[in-house]
């Protein structure tokens, strides 16, 4: 019999019974295929791969990252919670010591979901990963994390939920966003005042091939995160970057997918979009989970041709050259730059954004303060709206707070009626505690 | 008039089942070489009490192919795979005689790949040269599309003697397991077609002319004809028998767990609703792993003769068993000699029981009564443990739905029953261990052999229609009908009801069918709707032919 070089978790879990709609890319059938082939496979029978069943989140470990206004019930439906639930059921397992490694195949996806949350945004309501991430951080020691998303669409909201932590690492590779919906992720973004540089976007041109991503990954990604030391590495495994994808333009394939998953070696990995379902997504899936294993995956092949033969034209090469050479050179620079940032400031810096949610069709105007400071991730607090709707402040204690940020924060939040706000919320981590007024 | 009779490696039992209950029972001891003697000989034992016109139905179960798996007494078989994408084929190889032939199916049954005949027939004349007669033909996805798996068969078919097909073994995917069940059917079915000659052959000369049924893994039966298209079915029937023994004192309202305590091992198993749970793929044989439908069971190293020793000042138990216990002349300490020793059981030398309990008293440095009631109390935490991470495991597995997930079915035992030679002793020690109550199967000896003999035919059968590529196939037969786009799920329903009343014969009647997959997919193409993907799983559920109750087993007239 076969048996796994490496304990693997696995959650496989369908939701055959859920779409967003009938025709809706996110549809019922989005995994059939890809179970299909997984259980003709026999990898579940593999000696050390275990299959865990997935338990809804709660409504506490939603509020841990995210602030719905309108309610958890009303953004996110049992087929997220479950999604969610999905991944931290593995992140338990492997926090736990029962397996080495995890794979949650699980829908719909959570990359597009930001801290707040009015509605659904391109697929999804709650973050899958932070909201797994999070759990694990309040209730065991582990503090420092690596997120490398590498859906085709850029990870605007696990961007928004960690660009103020100096403590995880996020890094997103994607089709650039001047081509493809979210429109975000260009190299300038880089993390808040307090957290330069923990956010590191790589945005490939269209076309882009194996050979390009994988040398990204192997000169650009595994460099930075051997230089940040993270506890923990997660692998949003997002499987648009393929060919057949019918929403992008890139050139990746199943034996690519395999090899960056090798490359990568997360510990835990979480679907995210793709949905070639029934060309792409049963052979990428095929190769992630042997790469994740510990098997070989040459024979995953997918069978039929491939429009670009799998040739990469020169001139995306050295694009593609050229954005890992300034990528490296960012991240040097980082420490230095934060510095800088510091040396100059007064006790707040400022962003105000209109966020745009396809579901709802509407502009969310956010305006945004965090404390500066040089011991945490800062006092955050974000001042939003929904169109012409009420003022509503939202006001976030990082997990790690200094004690100066956390009293800031706490004062925030009892002046919100005074300073004319309808609503404020707290997300208390440090008590993991989440309150509304 | 029923007979069922259960055929072991060492002895056979034979009952006999008239409306009023067991009639007549006995044991024979088998002779390896001379099955034909040892079936005249169980049959004689019994047949004084009644004509053998009057029989109606005949059930055997055998151990005798699962010892020759184990045993490796198997004819060597030749396997012919196609695989297409996926993990490396050759990592599957079975035997000397496996070979991999150009030629794929994908997930929805189309074609990736055409088959290549050449090839087939180079492997064939290979095989043939090596004195091959049985043949296994395995494709990966076949049971989307058999076409793959027919074309070789076809091409082969004069050349052997026997040739298997793994769209035939079962509706699920799983292509390792179809492999290994495919080639296991091969191997097995020189050996259970003489089983079946010697049947045939005494049960006509003592003028038996009733329906012989074999008992599967799944506490169903098989008529003895159709065991020949799958021998495979019949290997492991053993714990089934027990566990169907113990149905009728089940209440149908409630989930109850089965444990067969034996001399070596408990098996411990589940019944819901009155039906035995069944194993989500396949029965485990060894090693291997395959899509033979089976009850669920799980079976640890703690019986009644187990060995208990002292390791590190801690008692152990089992999983070896080294003989008879020492109260009956055995060469080590077991469990039933702590119950000896405590005067709970008669059957032994109490003095020697308690010698042997002392021995162990004093390595862990307690009092002889102490160290006995403290294997007992091991022994049943043992089994008690096991029983647990069973239930959990059922509640823990695989679910494709929400709703399956947050308002499926999750079991709840809400009684234990055993049976087997410890289980009298045992079970008042178990029902301290447990919340549950516990109670002991009566008259346990024939229990299983009732099972058997009253077990009903069973059956499954998954259809999967593609109203895209306008076609419907069905596992277990060769048969593809077109459709068309406006085919439902309704008439798929149907159809796949047919087909399974059919396969079951005239004798089963009509049985309750379980849905057990039900689903309805769109192929969409860019945003609009294109065709329908239609599953279906339909099954017999395991149960009794017709109500036994317990009093039916206690009237023994022998
Ligand atoms: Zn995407
Ligand atoms: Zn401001
Ligand atoms: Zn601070």
């Amino acid at each position: 019999m076969l048996s796994a070089r490496h304990e693997t978790g696995l959650v496989l879990f369908p939701a055959f019974d859920w779409a967003i709609e009938a025709t809706h890319p996110e549809r019922e059938e989005r995994l059939l295929y890809t179970r299909d082939q997984i259980c003709e496979e026999g990898l579940l029978d593999l000696e050390g791969v275990r299959e865990y069943r997935p338990e809804p989140v709660s409504v506490a470990d939603v509020q841990r990252v995210h602030f719905c206004p309108s309610g958890v019930e009303t953004v996110a439906g049992e087929s997220h919670r479950i999604a969610a639930g999905g991944a931290l059921r593995l992140a338990r397992a492997w926090h736990a010591g029962d397996i080495e490694r995890g794979f949650a195949l699980v829908r719909p996806p959570g990359h597009h979901a930001q801290r707040v949350m009015h509605g659904g945004r391109g697929f999804c309501a709650i973050n899958n990963e932070a909201i797994m991430i999070e759990a694990l951080r309040q209730q065991h020691d582990i503090r420092r994390v690596a997120i490398i998303d590498t859906d085709c669409h850029h990870g605007d909201g696990t961007q928004d939920i960690y660009w103020h932590d100096p403590d995880v690492l996020f890094i997103s590779i994607h089709q650039d966003g001047r081509t493809l919906y979210p429109g975000t992720g260009f190299m300038d973004e880089q993390g808040g005042p307090n957290a330069v540089g923990a956010t590191v976007n790589i945005p490939l041109p269209p076309r882009t091939s194996d050979a390009g991503y994988l040398e990204i990954v192997r000169d650009t990604v595994l460099p930075i995160l051997e230089d940040f030391e993270p506890e923990l590495v997660i692998n949003s495994a997002g499987q648009d970057n393929h060919f057949a994808d019918p929403l992008t333009d890139m050139d990746f394939s199943a034996r690519g997918y395999a090899e960056l998953t090798r490359l990568l070696a997360p510990d835990l990995a979480v679907l995210e979009g793709g949905y070639s379902i029934e060309s792409a997504l049963p052979y990428i899936n095929m190769g992630i989970l042997l790469a994740m294993t510990g098997l070989e995956s040459d024979h995953v092949v997918e069978p039929y041709r491939r429009p670009s033969g799998g040739v990469q034209p020169e001139e995306i090469t050295e694009a593609v050259r050229r954005i890992g050479t300034r990528t490296r050179a960012v991240w040097a620079k980082r420490e230095q730059r934060q510095a800088q940032l510091h040396a100059v400031s007064d006790e707040c810096a400022h962003r105000t954004r209109e966020i745009y949610y396809d579901t709802i069709d509407a502009f969310e105007h956010q305006h945004e303060a965090v404390r500066l400071c040089r011991h945490c991730g800062g006092a955050l607090r974000i001042a939003t709206r929904i169109g012409d709707g009420p003022q509503t402040l939202a006001v976030h204690v990082p997990l790690y707070a200094c004690d100066d940020c956390r009293r800031a924060a706490l004062r925030w939040f009892e002046l919100a009626p005074d300073e004319g706000f309808a609503a404020a919320f707290l997300q208390d981590r440090p008590a993991d505690r989440y309150l509304i007024r | 008039m029923i007979i069922g009779l259960d055929v072991g490696g060492t002895h056979a039992d034979i009952v006999l089942l008239g409306p009023e209950g067991v009639r007549a029972r006995a044991k024979v001891d088998t002779d390896p070489d001379d099955l034909g003697a040892t079936l005249l000989e169980a049959l004689d034992r019994v047949l004084h009490a009644t004509e053998p016109t009057a029989v109606r139905r005949v059930v055997l179960s055998t151990t005798l192919t699962t010892n020759a798996v184990v045993g490796a007494g198997l004819s060597p078989v030749g396997m012919l795979v196609c695989a297409g994408p996926g993990v490396d084929p050759a990592l599957y190889r079975t035997g000397e005689h496996y070979a991999v032939v150009p030629g794929a199916i994908d997930h929805r049954g189309r074609e990736i790949s055409p088959l290549d005949l050449d090839a087939v027939d180079l492997c064939a004349e290979r095989f043939a040269a090596a004195g091959i007669r049985y043949v296994g033909v395995v494709g990966k996805f076949s049971t989307r599309n058999p076409a793959h798996e027919l074309g070789i068969a076809e091409r082969i078919a004069e050349r052997f003697e026997r040739v298997f097909t793994g769209h035939r073994v079962s509706g699920q995917l799983n292509f390792p397991r179809r492999i290994a069940t495919t080639h296991l059917a091969a191997s097995v079915y020189p050996l259970h077609r003489n089983f079946y000659e010697a049947i045939a052959e005494a049960l006509r000369t003592r003028g038996v002319s009733a329906p012989v049924h074999l008992l599967k893994a799944d506490g169903g039966t098989l008529s003895l004809a159709a065991s020949l298209d799958s021998p495979a079915e019949t290997v492991l029937s053993g714990p089934a028998a027990s566990v169907m023994g113990a149905i009728p004192v089940a209440s149908p309202e409630e989930d109850v767990v089965v444990l067969d305590i034996g001399g070596t091992t408990t098996e411990i198993a589940l019944l819901s609703g009155g039906s035995p749970l069944l194993e989500p793929l396949g029965i485990t044989i060894g090693a291997t792993r395959t899509l033979i439908r089976a009850l669920l069971s799980r079976s640890i190293g703690v019986g009644g003769d187990s060995e208990v020793r002292c390791v590190e000042g801690k008692i152990t138990i089992g999983p070896r068993r080294l003989g008879a216990p020492l109260a009956r002349g055995g060469p080590a300490l077991t469990p039933t000699d702590a119950l000896i020793a405590l005067g709970e059981s008669e059957r032994g030398d109490p003095q020697v029981a308690t010698a042997g309990v002392a021995e162990l008293a004093a390595e862990l440095g307690c009092e002889p009564a102490m160290a006995a009631r403290a294997v007992i109390d091991h022994a049943c935490r043992r089994i008690m443990a096991a029983v647990d991470g069973l239930v959990d495991q059922v509640n823990g597995s695989h679910v494709d739905t929400i709703h399956e997930l947050l308002d499926g079915h999750r079991i709840r035992p809400a009684r234990i029953l055993v049976l087997g030679g410890p289980a009298e002793s045992l079970a008042p020690h178990l029902a301290r261990r447990s919340q549950l109550p516990v109670e002991l199967v009566p008259d346990s000896g024939v229990a299983n052999a009732i099972g058997a003999a009253m077990a009903r035919p069973t059956d499954a059968l998954s259809l999967i229609a593609d109203t895209e590529q306008g076609w419907v196939s069905c596992s277990g037969s060769d048969r593809q009908w077109r459709c068309d786009r406006s085919y439902r799920r309704e008439q798929a329903l149907e159809q796949a009801r047919a087909l399974l009343f059919e396969r079951l014969g005239p004798e089963a009647g009509t049985p309750e069918l379980e849905v057990v997959e039900d689903l309805e997919f769109n192929i969409v193409r860019g945003f609009s709707t294109v065709g329908r993907n239609i599953r279906l799983t339909l099954q017999v559920k395991p149960g009794l032919l017709e109500p036994f109750t317990p009093e039916h087993a206690k009237v023994a007239v022998c």
